[in-house]
């Protein structure tokens, strides 16, 4: 199971501030390793950013995106409101995790 | 006939420019880097290891299916606030100085009954180390250094660490001091701190574990002081070896006072 992303999200007026850090490896692909072989590609393809349960925004991600990535965004909403960011990579691994905007 | 006078020209006007820029280019690099930070501090991945950390501090594992919540780090059994800022120090069941790193390798042992294989670094449970010293440390944030010296054990300590600092050896007649004794000194752009002095020695003692964006790893002070050995083409030290705690506790003596920064997040 992947480890859990670290989620703040802060509301002033009217406009959520997201910051969310996610821990994933991130490999391109065109890596090697000591050995000379190639490291497989598995990287985050998907993000769903949620505000109680209605997308407010997604965004599809390649290789190119750094490791343990670092994503903020800015949507309509108040504190309170509940954050929902989920991810999926090529692998079809999954994760999911939850805040509530402060 | 004209080229002379001309490439005279230009080769004044370029010694004339490059006496002059050093002094400029440094503060304006200085303040990209500065801002640089302040960007990169903003997210800092350290929080995911310290997630992960807090965690295995909490949680019963190993063969007596226990927590670490009973280790005791210095404070007393189960306190972690204040024990990074206070450690390198004597333990009297082990009957030695230990550093936060060397110091949960033994709490496992005991607590939890691992043998933990901390060998090579970011392998087998070492991974579990990093993390929890990356939760510790953040758990004394803010905090001032105050590393004990009440043992004899202890000063002993601090003062192998000042020997190692100033003693030169390698291929280059290398020291920590070659580099780290002298203010305003830098190698290209990168600012070296004089260890010497009380912040900086602070500063730096409180600024490992930091996560390294060059190479999206998260190094503890073993880490890092093995690094220097390496830089410095000194034979690699193990870990837990006394000489990087002898060097911890010199750092965390001359830093005392300074306000731990720990984990930060470095280029």
């Amino acid at each position: 199971m992947a480890d859990p992303m670290r989620i703040r999200a802060r509301a002033a007026d009217g406009v959520v501030d997201a910051r969310v850090l996610m821990a994933h490896e991130m490999e391109t692909g065109i890596r090697k390793d000591s050995a000379g072989k190639l490291i497989p590609a598995w990287f985050i393809q998907e993000v769903v950013c949620q505000l109680n349960g209605k997308p407010v925004m997604t965004a599809q991600w390649g290789p190119s995106i750094s490791k343990n990535p670092f994503l903020q965004f800015k949507a309509k909403g108040k504190a309170g409101d509940k954050i929902t960011v989920t991810w999926v990579d090529n692998k079809g691994e999954k994760r999911t995790d939850e805040a509530t905007v402060a | 006939m004209l080229r002379k006078p001309i490439q005279r020209v230009v080769l004044g006007l370029a010694v004339g420019l490059s006496s002059g820029l050093p002094a400029m280019a440094q503060t304006d690099a200085e303040k990209a880097i500065d801002r640089y930070r302040e960007l990169v501090a903003d997210g800092n991945p350290a929080e995911l290891w310290e997630a992960k950390g807090e965690d295995l501090w909490k949680k019963k594992r190993g063969p007596k299916n226990a927590s670490l919540e009973k280790c005791d780090l210095g404070l007393g059994p189960g306190v972690v606030k204040g024990a990074y800022v206070s450690l390198p120090r004597y333990f009297d069941d082990v009957k030695k100085v230990q550093d936060l790193e060397t110091r949960l390798v033994s709490c496992m042992d005991q607590h939890q009954g691992i043998k933990a294989k901390v060998a090579n670094y970011d392998r087998d449970d070492h991974k579990d180390v990093i993390s929890l010293v990356a939760w510790i440390a953040s758990e004394s944030r803010g905090m001032p250094v105050n590393v004990p010296q009440s043992h004899p054990e202890e000063k002993r300590m601090y003062e192998v660490g000042k020997r190692v600092f100033f003693y030169r050896a390698g291929p280059y007649d290398f020291a920590c001091a070659t580099c780290h004794a002298a203010d305003n000194t830098r190698i290209r752009l990168q600012g070296l701190p004089n260890l010497t002095n009380n912040e900086p020695a602070g500063k730096a003692f409180t600024s490992w574990p930091a996560y390294r964006v060059s190479n999206s790893q998260l190094w503890p002070m073993q880490k890092r002081l093995e690094d220097c050995f390496r830089q410095q083409r000194f034979p690699y030290v193990e870990f837990g070896s006394d000489v990087t705690i002898a060097l911890s506790s010199y750092m965390g003596v001359t830093g005392k006072g300074v306000k731990s920064l720990a984990p930060t997040i470095k280029r």
